[in-house]
C-alpha cells in the first residue's frame, strides 16, 4: 500500500505509552478504545443481570432489596443499551469503515477522539450513583414521570451522564456520515458500499434525528425537578403521557440504531461463508432504509395501554406491523444468499446463523406484540422482557460477537483459537435460548416484569431463566481467553478467509497504523468492488 | 449461608417439579389464558391466530435455512451458484407478507373497535393507584375502599422472613378486600392515579390500563362466570410495584347486591361508632 505520495509524508507510528490512547485521532486506536470498553460495560452490565437473576431464581427475597432490585434492572439496561451495544457498533464503525471504502481515516479525527472520551466519564458518572444517598435511578431506564422525579440524589447526575452519552452518540454519528459520504474510494458510487456501511450510514441519520429528542426530554424532566416548570406533572398542568411519546420517538428508532449495524455485520459474513455474493444488496438497502423511515412513525406501539384514541391505536398498530415487510426481506435475502451456497462454519458464520435463527424467533414475537389487543395483555410483562432480549443478545450481541471473530484476525494479524470460538458459540446459544425462551411462558401466564418477587405458580421457569442466565454469563469468560490469546494463533493471511469481499482485505493483517493513504485505484478495488 | 442453603433446596425442589410437571399442572402455565370475558376470548383467539401464524411462517424459513444448511455445505463438495438478486422472487417475498399481514389486521381492529366501546355500563368504579395499593370506589353505589397486599404475603415478603413462600396460599397475589363485581354487567373502570403511574393487569378479563395522574382512563369488561381472578401492577411504580395485587371477584347479581348492602350497613356502623 505504500505509495511515493504516502512515503513523501513523515510517517509516522503511534505514540508511546499513556498518550498514545490518550490523544490518538487513529480511528484504529478509538476503534480498539470503543471495543473495549463496551465489553467492559458488557460485563458490567451483565453482573447486574445476574444480580436480578439470582434474585429471581426462587420466590421470596434471598439477597437485595425492592430498593436495589429496581435500581439493578435500570443501571443494567442503561449500561447495555448505551454502554455496551452502542459503542461496540461504533467501534465497528471506526475499525471498519474507513478500510471497508478506501479511506485514510475518519474525516473528523479530533472529535472522533473526544466522541470517545467523552463516554468513559458518563459511565463514570452513571456508576458512580451506585455509591450516593438513596442509591442510583430505580425508574426503569424509560424514566417515565412523575416516577423518575423521586430519583435521590442520583438524579441530575442520572441526566448529565444521559446527555453526554447522547453528545458522545451525536458526535460519532456526524463522524460516520462526513466520513461515508466525502471518504470513499473514487469510483465506488452509493449503491456500491459494502452492506456495513449502508447500516451504518442509516443508522447515523438516526441518532442524529433522534438524540437530539432525547436530550431534550431528559433536560425537560430535570427543570421539571429543578426550575419549577410542569412539562410533564399534571398538578401544574403538564402530561406524564407527552414524556412517553417523546422518549418513545426517540425510543424505537432507538432499538434499530440498535439493530441496523447488526444487519450490516452479518450481511458481510454469510456471503464470505457461502462462498456466494449477498442476494439482492440494493433492496437489502432500501429495506433497510424502510425499516428506519417506519421506526419515525411506530413509537406508540410501546403505550397501547396508556389510553389513547382508537384512530391512534389503530394507526400505529398497522405501521407496526408494516415493519415486518423490509425485515422479512431482510431475512429471506440471507437465506437466498446461503441458497446454492458452499458453506463453511467458522465461529463468525456460527454467531450470524444463530443471529439469523434467533433474531427471527424475536421478529415473531414482534409480529405478535404489533396487534394492539393482544398486546394490551402482553405489555409490561416478561413475554416483552423475551422478545427485546431476544432481539438484544442473540440478535445485536450476537452480531457484534460475530463481527469480532470476523475481523479479529485482520486486526490483531493472528488466527483466534477456533475451538474457543465455537466452544463459545453453542454454550452461548444453549444458555441464551434457557434464559430467554421460558420468559415468553411466564408472561403471557400473567408474570409483570421489573418485580423483585413473585407468586409461586412462576417458580420453575424463573429458575430455569437463572440457571440459564448464569450459564450465559459464564460462556462469556471464554470470548475473554479468547481475546488473550488472540496473538497466539497461527500468522492471518491478508485475505483471512477463502472468500472474503471488500477492500479490508486487500490491506496486510494486521492491519498498519495507516491504511490507504492514497484511495485504492479501481484496479486493485474492482474485484473486491463487484 | 442459610439463604444459599435455602436456595439450593429450593432449586433442587424445583427441579424436581420441572421433571415431574405436567401440562395437567395449573402450576405450569405455558399460555395466556382464555379469560371470562367475550373481549379476553377474542383477544386469546387473535393471539393464537397470529401464534399459528408464526408457526406456519417459521417452518417455511427455517425450513429452508435448515436444507440450505445441511445441503449447500462445502464439505458435501457444493459448488457455489453466482446469482446474486430476482427481481420476481423479492416481489414474491414483498407481497406475501403483506398478504399475510392484511388477514391478520383485519379481526384485530375489529377487537380493537369493540375494546373502546365503554357506552351505557350498569356498574362504574373509580380506581386510584396508590403507592402501593388501590383504591376501588363504586360511583353509584357509595361504596368504597383500600385493596392491599393480604397480611400473610406481607408476613413473608421480606428478607430473611423465616417464612417460605411455597407455605403461603396465593403468596402476593391475595388482597385484604377484593373488588366485587356482578356476573353478565357490563362493568366500566375508570382509572387514574394519586403519585406515579400504575398498570391495572387482571389477565383473566384481558384488562391492563395505566392509571395516570391527572388523567382518567377508560375500560370496560362484562364477566361470564363467577370466581376470583388475581392480577398485578403492571406499571414499574416503586419499590413495592411487585406488592400491590388486584383480585377481582365474580359473584351472581343478587350476591353482588348483598355484598353492596353489607357494605352499606357496615360503614353506616363504622359512621355510628366514630359518632
Amino acid at each position: 500500500m505504500t505509495t511515493a505520495v504516502a512515503d513523501a509524508h513523515e510517517h509516522h507510528g503511534p505514540e508511546k505509552g499513556i498518550k498514545r490512547w490518550l490523544f490518538t485521532t487513529n480511528h484504529k486506536d478509538i476503534g480498539t478504545m470503543y471495543l473495549i470498553f463496551s465489553l467492559i460495560m458488557f460485563f458490567a452490565g451483565g453482573a447486574m443481570a445476574l444480580v436480578i437473576r439470582s434474585e429471581l431464581m426462587t420466590p421470596g427475597l434471598q439477597f437485595v432489596h425492592p430498593e436495589f432490585f429496581n435500581q439493578m434492572t435500570t443501571m443494567h439496561a442503561l449500561i447495555m443499551v448505551f454502554g455496551a451495544v452502542m459503542p461496540a457498533f461504533v467501534g465497528l464503525a471506526n475499525w471498519m469503515i474507513p478500510m471497508m471504502i478506501g479511506a485514510p481515516d475518519m474525516a473528523l479525527p479530533r472529535m472522533n477522539n473526544w466522541s470517545f472520551w467523552i463516554l468513559p466519564v458518563a459511565f463514570g458518572i452513571l456508576l458512580s450513583t451506585l455509591l450516593m444517598p438513596g442509591g442510583a435511578p430505580a425508574s426503569g431506564w424509560t424514566m417515565y414521570p412523575p416516577i423518575v422525579l423521586q430519583t435521590g440524589v442520583a438524579f441530575p447526575f442520572l441526566i448529565f451522564s444521559i446527555l453526554l452519552m447522547g453528545l458522545s452518540s451525536i458526535m460519532g454519528a456526524i463522524n460516520i456520515i462526513v466520513t461515508i459520504l466525502n471518504m470513499r474510494a473514487p469510483d465506488m458510487w452509493l449503491l456500491k458500499m459494502p452492506m456495513f456501511v449502508w447500516t451504518w450510514l442509516i443508522t447515523a441519520y438516526l441518532l442524529i434525528a433522534v438524540m437530539p429528542v432525547f436530550a431534550g426530554a431528559v433536560t425537560m424532566l430535570l427543570t421539571d425537578q429543578f426550575f419549577g416548570t410542569s412539562f410533564f406533572l399534571a398538578a401544574g398542568g403538564g402530561d406524564p403521557v407527552m414524556f412517553q411519546h417523546i422518549f418513545w420517538f426517540f425510543g424505537h428508532p432507538e432499538v434499530y440504531i440498535m439493530i441496523l449495524p447488526a444487519f450490516g455485520v452479518v450481511s458481510e459474513i454469510i456471503p464470505t461463508f457461502s462462498r456466494k455474493p449477498l442476494f439482492g444488496h440494493d433492496s437489502m438497502v432500501y429495506a433497510a432504509s424502510s425499516i428506519a423511515f417506519l421506526s419515525f412513525i411506530v413509537w406508540a406501539h410501546h403505550m397501547f395501554t396508556v389510553g389513547m384514541p382508537l384512530s391512534g391505536q389503530m394507526f400505529f398498530m398497522f405501521a407496526t406491523m408494516l415493519i415486518a415487510v423490509p425485515t422479512g426481506v431482510k431475512v429471506f435475502n440471507w437465506i437466498a444468499t446461503m441458497w446454492r451456497g458452499a458453506m463453511t462454519f467458522e465461529t463468525p458464520m456460527l454467531f450470524s446463523l444463530g443471529f439469523v435463527f434467533l433474531f427471527t424467533i424475536g421478529g415473531f414475537s414482534g409480529v405478535m406484540l404489533a396487534i394492539a389487543p393482544a398486546d394490551i395483555q402482553y405489555h409490561d410483562s416478561y413475554f416483552v422482557v423475551a422478545h427485546f432480549h431476544y432481539v438484544l443478545v442473540p440478535g445485536s450481541i450476537f452480531a457484534l460477537m460475530a463481527g469480532a471473530y470476523y475481523w479479529l484476525p485482520k486486526w490483531t494479524g493472528h488466527m483466534y483459537n477456533e475451538t474457543a470460538g465455537k466452544l463459545h458459540f453453542w454454550m452461548s446459544t444453549i444458555f441464551v435460548n434457557l434464559t430467554f425462551f421460558p420468559m415468553h411462558f411466564l408472561g403471557l401466564a400473567g408474570m409483570p416484569r421489573r418485580i423483585p418477587d413473585y407468586s409461586t405458580q412462576f417458580a420453575d421457569f424463573n429458575w430455569m431463566a437463572s440457571v440459564g442466565a448464569i450459564g450465559f454469563g459464564l460462556s462469556q469468560l471464554i470470548f475473554v481467553y479468547v481475546l488473550l490469546t488472540s496473538k497466539k494463533g497461527e500468522k492471518a493471511t491478508d485475505r483471512v478467509w477463502e472468500a472474503p469481499r471488500g477492500l479490508e482485505w486487500t490491506v496486510p493483517s494486521p492491519a498498519p497504523y495507516h491504511t490507504f493513504d492514497t484511495p485504492p485505484v479501481k484496479r486493485v478495488s474492482e474485484e473486491a468492488f463487484e | 449461608m442459610t439463604v444459599i442453603n435455602l436456595m439450593l433446596q429450593k432449586s433442587f425442589l424445583s427441579l424436581l417439579g420441572l421433571i415431574f410437571a405436567s401440562a395437567a399442572n395449573a402450576d405450569w402455565a405455558l399460555n395466556m389464558p382464555r379469560g371470562i370475558t367475550e373481549l379476553s376470548a377474542e383477544t386469546y383467539d387473535l393471539h393464537m391466530m397470529v401464534f399459528w401464524w408464526c408457526v406456519a411462517i417459521g417452518v417455511v424459513v427455517f425450513g429452508a435455512m435448515i436444507i440450505s444448511l445441511f445441503m449447500h455445505r462445502k464439505s458435501r463438495g457444493a459448488k457455489p451458484a453466482t446469482f446474486s438478486h430476482s427481481t420476481s422472487a423479492e416481489v414474491i417475498w414483498t407481497i406475501i407478507p403483506c398478504i399475510i399481514l392484511l388477514v391478520m389486521a383485519v379481526p384485530a381492529a375489529e377487537t380493537m373497535i369493540r375494546l373502546e366501546d365503554s357506552r351505557d355500563p350498569d356498574v362504574s368504579i373509580v380506581i386510584t393507584g396508590y403507592q402501593w395499593k388501590w383504591h376501588y370506589k363504586y360511583q353509584d353505589e357509595g361504596v368504597e375502599f383500600y385493596s392491599s397486599l393480604a397480611l400473610p404475603s406481607v408476613k413473608a415478603r421480606f428478607k430473611e422472613s423465616g417464612v417460605d413462600p411455597f407455605s403461603v396460599e396465593n403468596y402476593l397475589l391475595e388482597v385484604d378486600r377484593p373488588l366485587v363485581v356482578p356476573k353478565g354487567r357490563k362493568v366500566r373502570l375508570l382509572m387514574t392515579s394519586n403519585d406515579v403511574i400504575h398498570s391495572w393487569w387482571v389477565p383473566d378479563l384481558a384488562i391492563k390500563k395505566d392509571a395516570i395522574p391527572g388523567i382518567i382512563n377508560e375500560v370496560w369488561f362484562r364477566a361470564t362466570e363467577t370466581g376470583t381472578f388475581r392480577g398485578q401492577c403492571a406499571e414499574l411504580c416503586g419499590k413495592d410495584h411487585g406488592y400491590m395485587p388486584i383480585v377481582v371477584e365474580v359473584v351472581e347479581p343478587d350476591a353482588y347486591q348483598a355484598w353492596v348492602d353489607t357494605r352499606h350497613a357496615g360503614g353506616a356502623q363504622v359512621a355510628q361508632m366514630e359518632n
